[in-house]
């Protein structure tokens, strides 16, 4: 038994244009941050984890360890209450977790085929990149956001001119973070590298940052790796704009985020184009 | 055009044309060379050494020029399946830069033409096997390409599916001129095309329309069992000058137009045959595109299991990544 069709009325038969495709193509950068956007607004457990990771952080680890450590030790000579200290920190662990997450949907997407859409529309590669590094810094913002809603709990109190300051060089981190993220990303063929990242990325990024213990007094051959740690930077600004305190000058930290992200972003690209 | 990877080489030097508004089969076993030659023209991957030229454009040289004209369904699902139908369609909208006031019409119109309006909010993880594929279907569509790329369109589809897709490929073609470039291994299916490449470890052993394929292989074929072959056997050497060659009881003949032959032996029998040779059961074979590919490679086209193809899949999946 054959079904016939009735095929709609086509209103135009415009074709595609020819002609040279755009060095650069802003709207397929939104389209990806797009979906990355619509994807993070269905997924309810991310957000829970978002949830979580403070409580367990900040509440739990903070208060635990508060009578453990010295308030001389920190910055600002005894006037810094503890969990104030990491609560830049436990944004800063928000915000590597929730970048590299995103970054890693380029495995997913490969796995499962979406990936290929993308590489055969007509778009070129850096717009693919750049659109992932926003959705991501996007995400991870968001999540950020969430964890700033704790500040109240711990007694801390930021006026409305830190709060906006902070959310945007919380984008500028997790901008950093993702395209860290993407070229790792890249790079990964399979999954059972996931583990691995996480071990072996996020945990000593966030041990190195200074984001739960102040790094001044580490012995010296650690030193070199908290230098070329993008979370140093940017828990140190984030701390400087909520706390007042910090390690390094602001302009300092908001230069070697930005170069770091130029950087990352130039080495996926080659990474992420071969076939 | 040439493709190696590694020792292995997977696309030996072939060359072709496609015309446009085609439609243009590329016929072959699994591994033969198909789907590497499509990641090919569909600039996924780049020939070892070779000219191509996809509408217009060397796809060397100007790949996304070249993915702007065509449109690809791939042979494993690309559908993201977190989002609905609507926000794929979009995504793709958006990357092929569909001018926004025409997107809502042309979504409406793939939607409709693929009949899965009514599902269109549902995310993708919950569509059928055959929903997705006529989902991606649509979003191939949207951005009316010039060329149309089919890779093993209707796998696993059933048989009414699979009809239906075979029905939207030819309105297509009459509503769009599209032309359109499909591997297949199934040669029911094989039969729609305008012009078949057979394809066979990575080289064309034959490039024609299916008709002219057929007659390459020659004569239709009838078989036939009767109540004396060994008389059958002379009757037709002296009267029909057609030679038979006796098989397991039955008798096999080659002739040109079976349709016109056989009722003129079945009139003529009685009285050549002085009315004892009967024939018994009679059977008319007309030539398949099987025996083509059976002539041409020695070989049947679906030899191999289903598991050593996946197999290959795997591997050749692991060598590229993509």
């Amino acid at each position: 038994m054959e079904k016939t069709l009735e095929l709609p009325v086509l209103e135009s038969l415009a074709r595609p244009e020819r002609g040279r495709v755009r060095f650069f193509d802003w709207e397929a950068t939104y389209g990806i941050w797009r979906r990355d956007l619509l994807k993070f607004r269905r997924e309810k457990s991310r957000l829970w984890g978002g949830l979580a990771r403070p409580v367990l952080w900040l509440l739990i680890l903070g208060s635990s360890l508060k009578p453990a450590i010295s308030n001389t030790n920190l910055p600002g000579n005894g006037s810094v209450d503890y969990t104030h200290y990491i609560f830049p920190g436990v944004i800063g662990l928000t915000l590597i977790f929730t970048s590299l997450q995103s970054a890693v949907s380029i495995i997913w997407d490969r796995e499962f085929g979406f990936l290929k859409e993308v590489m055969v529309a007509p778009v070129p590669r850096p717009s693919i990149l750049l659109g992932k590094a926003l959705g991501g810094a996007t995400q991870a913002t968001l999540q950020g956001i969430v964890t700033l809603a704790f500040a109240p709990l711990i007694g801390l109190w930021l006026p409305p001119l830190d709060l906006v300051l902070l959310i945007g060089m919380m984008f500028i981190v997790s901008f950093a973070l993702t395209a860290l993220g993407v070229v790792i990303a890249s790079a990964m063929t399979s999954f059972e590298g996931f583990g691995t990242i996480s071990n072996f990325v996020v945990m000593p990024m966030f041990f190195l940052s200074g984001a739960i213990y102040p790094t001044a007094s580490v012995p010296v051959w650690i030193k070199p790796l908290i230098l070329v740690n993008p979370l140093s930077y940017g828990v140190d600004a984030l701390r400087q704009i909520a706390i007042g305190t910090g390690a390094f000058p602001l302009w300092w930290d908001l230069l070697f985020m930005l170069v770091f992200s130029l950087v990352m972003l130039l080495i996926a690209i080659p990474i992420f184009n071969r076939e | 055009m040439r493709k190696q990877f590694g020792t292995l080489t997977a696309v030996d030097n072939i060359e072709f044309k496609v015309n446009t508004g085609e439609i243009f089969g590329f016929l072959g076993p699994n591994g033969a060379g198909k789907s590497t030659t499509i990641k090919m023209l569909c600039t996924l991957l780049k020939p070892t050494a070779g000219l191509l030229r996809v509408a217009g454009y060397d796809l060397t040289t100007h790949p996304d020029e070249v993915r702007r004209q065509i449109g690809i369904i791939f042979q494993d699902p690309t559908l993201d399946s977190g989002l609905t139908a609507l926000e794929n369609l979009e995504f793709h909208c958006i990357m092929y830069h569909v001018p926004k006031p025409e997107r809502a019409g042309r979504i409406k119109y793939v939607l409709d033409l693929m009949d899965l309006t009514a599902h269109q909010g549902r995310t993708v993880k919950t569509f059928s096997g055959g929903m997705r594929r006529r989902l991606e279907i649509a979003r191939g569509l949207l951005h009316r390409p010039h060329i149309l790329f089919l890779d093993e369109p209707t796998v696993g589809l059933d048989p009414q599916t699979r009809n239906y897709i075979w029905q939207y490929v030819r309105r297509l073609r009459e509503l769009h001129q599209t032309t359109i470039f499909m591997t297949t291994h199934y040669m029911d299916e094989a039969e729609n095309c305008d012009r078949i490449a057979i394809i066979d470890q990575g080289k064309i052993v034959a490039l024609d329309t299916p008709v002219n394929l057929k007659k390459e292989v020659g004569a239709d074929r009838v078989e036939l069992t009767t109540n004396d072959n060994g008389q059958m056997v002379r009757l037709l050497a002296e009267n029909f000058q057609v030679g038979a060659t006796e098989r397991e009881g039955r008798l096999v003949l080659e002739v040109d137009q079976a349709d016109r032959f056989v009722p003129r032996l079945l009139s003529e029998l009685p009285s050549l045959g002085g009315g004892r040779l009967r024939v018994e059961t009679l059977q008319i074979r007309q030539p398949s595109l099987e025996d083509v590919f059976l002539k041409l490679t020695g070989r049947l086209i679906r030899e191999e299991d289903e598991g050593s193809k996946d197999e290959r899949r795997l591997n050749l999946r692991k060598r590229r990544r993509l």
